[in-house]
């Protein structure tokens, strides 16, 4: 199915719709999030069966901060779609999707590590790639690079390549 | 000759005193030596790969490159046989405990070779995950830059711990 | 009895922590512990440029380096908005695909020196030293390139290359023969693979496994076929499958997949297009305006005359090109490859910026170990080894 194709299938269940770079993005809430995976999962032309990433962006400048893009394909099919949940930063859960894709399993642990994102009913919400002890969310806009900051010419404070300019 | 400058106190060597010295001497001098040189030609490494280094650290074992030459083909599993760690990678904040626990079962005498530029100052990767250099955790003897180094770095960086081992023989 | 297959041990692909839970000498649960290679790839990507960024995204999946890149240099390509000429397209697909043999042979080398057959280790890193230096020649390094290009290649191949690849394509299947003989029909080989980490298809499919471990279980997915890019539409070769969905069926769809590979190899090298490697757009060529001089590469003489001497803005051009780079306008894109362990994807979010906003990396390793779990259970302990092996997960795409 093209891309225009499934834009026009998914125009009716989905206010947020785009089509960019030849790929079909949806936004949705995360109260919806579980009963329409398992809609697109089920459904006999979409068959949208194999999950394959699940990864959370952080937008500090907008009103829902954290995002999590989950990006489905139809193996019969051989299409894409990307769905995006927008969380805000004082609430930052959002259902899991392991009943729908068990697959999502060391996925959502990565956002959760990473961002901070906690997924209810997850079987094993625990950090998976940092330390068990860690403090803080790496990925976060707010959190630092870290590493070693080196002190030269003088005392002048040259900054490290975070902190230097170009938008 | 034996003198006696101060009241009562006589120093000096006779001629059988010097050769009782020189005998043992040359002796443990050549037991340095010969200890030394047996150290370093069958130091056997502990596998310690982490990262891409890895993969060039076994390219240096195979048959291209071949490690078996300075007898070092046989990598250990057990770091209770092993006296060379080679950090062949980059060490991450969650891997530093189980990097010092390893060096720690090591038996004397050992050696420590860092390999790669993550293992000896953190590589490219300044950040937060990645411990800065493996010489705030383990003392290092020889540093192998290079990202990954060249299997031909990796036997001069081996070779140059070898001669340190030869050179600094002391029986302990 | 719960034992420790603590992260440094001889036979875990890297550094991969098994908890296991043992009845006897049978697996009753196993919990692998991951994130002792985690390197923060993706967030330092973020402090670099775009084409900074490449030089990280290439150590992710040490095994594969040319996947990464190829992936994050389409996923960028795409949101600009260009096309790589087809001679950068045609030398991707054989630098890709040669790596993909590389990557393969690792793959036969551990496996055999994890279950007894230590010569094998030898031989197959014998023949990946062959695939090594024709990395060299065109690349300049053995391992992690950061060769492939936003806009195409750093450079062209240099002469005599193609020489070197064919003849390697002409030793390389009677090695493969080779192996297969010591290999495929070996009592102990066949023992400890043969029915050892059944993975039913459908549940591979829920748990999302790509690559040799799903082309195992009989699922044609491959997104060199379903997807493809870099024109592998025009390259004639199978994908392929077996139905066993066991260790073994594993190693014989990575033996063919080399096969397969050299097959592509030398289409592309035959069917090579002339014209250049790079994008003509100057804020992407600029690496590629070196000159080979007497010590290897320099300088091109008359550009560095043309920006010190000649014209203010070409210097300053140079300048904002050297410092910030290419700002890609704002979108997210996410681009797939095959690589040689599944589906690797990157998910590319730009803001506008001279900077990526987030490049999350989705590495194949790291979601077909989820599968390792339904595999092992009822299994002894010593095919855990032959399981892990056949997953053949790299550590550092799993942990990034």
């Amino acid at each position: 199915m093209t891309p225009e194709e499934l834009v026009e299938r998914l125009g009716p269940r989905f206010d947020d719709i785009s089509l960019a770079h030849g790929e079909v993005t949806v936004v949705t809430t995360r109260e919806r999030l579980v009963e329409q995976l398992v809609a697109l999962k089920g459904d006999p032309e979409l068959g949208f069966d194999f999950l394959a990433d699940v990864s959370g962006t952080d937008w500090p400048d907008r009103d829902l901060r954290f995002w999590v893009a989950y990006h489905l394909y139809s193996i019969e099919g051989k299409h894409r779609l990307r769905l995006k949940v927008g969380v805000p930063e004082n609430d930052v859960h959002v259902p899991t999707i392991t009943e729908v894709f068990p697959g999502a399993d060391f996925l959502e642990r990565e956002v959760y590590d990473m961002l901070g994102v906690e997924f209810d009913g997850h079987p094993d919400m625990r950090r998976i790639l940092l330390p068990e002890d860690w403090d803080g969310h790496p990925h976060r806009k707010d959190e630092e690079l870290g590493g070693v900051r080196t002190q030269y010419k003088g005392g002048a404070f040259i900054p490290p390549i975070d902190q230097r300019l170009h938008k | 000759m034996p003198v006696e400058r101060l009241p009562g106190v006589v120093t000096g060597k006779t001629a059988d005193d010097l050769e009782e010295e020189v005998r043992r001497g040359v002796l443990l001098g050549s037991l340095d030596w010969a200890v030394s040189w047996a150290r370093k030609q069958s130091m056997w490494p502990a596998t310690f790969g982490l990262a891409c280094c890895a993969i060039e650290m076994m390219s240096t074992g195979a048959g291209d490159y071949d490690l078996a030459r300075w007898g070092m083909e046989v990598f250990r599993g057990s770091p209770r046989q092993a006296d060379l760690m080679i950090v062949a990678g980059r060490v991450s904040q969650k891997m530093a405990p189980v990097l010092r626990n390893i060096y720690d079962q090591m038996p004397e005498p050992k050696w420590v070779i860092s390999m790669g530029v993550c293992a000896s100052a953190g590589g490219m990767f300044t950040n937060y995950a990645i411990v800065q250099g493996v010489d705030t955790i383990v003392p290092v003897d020889v540093y192998v830059p290079g990202c990954p180094p060249r299997p031909e770095m990796l036997m001069y960086g081996i070779l140059r711990l070898h001669d340190k081992v030869q050179k600094e023989g002391r029986i302990k | 009895m719960i034992i420790n297959m603590g992260p440094q041990h001889p036979a875990t692909h890297g550094v991969l922590r098994l908890v296991l839970e043992l009845d006897g000498e049978t697996v009753v649960s196993v919990k692998p512990i991951i994130g002792y290679l985690h390197t923060g790839i993706e967030k330092n990507c973020e402090y670099r440029s775009w084409m900074q960024a490449i030089a990280y995204v290439t150590r992710a999946d040490y095994l594969s380096p040319l996947f990464n890149e190829l992936a994050y240099c389409l996923g960028v390509e795409r949101l600009l908005g260009i096309d790589a000429p087809p001679r950068a397209q045609a030398l991707r697909v054989m630098l890709t695909e040669l790596n993909r043999i590389a990557s393969h042979l690792v793959y036969v080398a551990t496996t055999g020196m994890e279950l007894g057959a230590v010569s094998v280790m030898l031989y197959g890193f014998r023949e990946r030293e062959r695939i090594l230096e024709i990395f060299e020649m065109i690349t300049g390094l053995r391992m992690n390139h950061a060769f492939i290009r936003i806009g195409g290649l750093a450079m062209d191949l240099p002469e005599g290359v193609e020489e070197k690849i064919r003849d390697f394509l002409e030793v390389m299947p009677r090695r493969l023969d080779e192996y297969e003989k010591l290999l495929s029909h070996n009592p102990i080989w066949v023992e400890r693979n043969l029915g050892v980490g059944y993975l039913a298809p459908e549940r591979a499919i829920e748990l999302s496994t790509t690559g040799p471990v799903l082309r195992a279980s009989g699922i044609a997915k491959d997104v060199r076929k379903d997807e493809p890019y870099c024109g592998f539409e025009q390259y004639d070769f199978d994908v392929v499958t077996r139905t066993d969905s066991d260790c073994y069926a594993r190693y014989e769809v990575r033996m063919e997949e080399m096969r397969q590979s050299m097959r592509i190899v030398g289409q592309a090298l035959d069917s090579l297009p002339g014209g250049p490697v790079m994008v003509e757009d100057p804020k992407f060529k600029w690496p590629a305006r070196l000159k080979v001089g007497p010590d290897g590469i320099g300088n091109s003489e008359e550009y560095v005359e043309h920006i010190l001497g000649g014209s203010m803005e070409a210097l300053i051009h140079h300048f904002k090109m050297v410092t910030e780079g290419v700002a890609v306008p704002a979108g997210e894109v996410y681009q797939a490859v095959e690589s040689p362990r599944g589906e690797l994807g990157l998910y590319v979010v730009s803001d506008g910026g001279y900077r990526p906003y987030r490049v999350h990396v989705r590495d194949p390793s790291f979601v077909n170990l989820q599968s390792f779990r339904d595999q092992v259970v009822g299994q002894m302990v010593s095919d855990v080894i032959a399981i892990g092996a056949a997953l053949d997960p790299v550590m550092g795409g799993v942990d990034r």
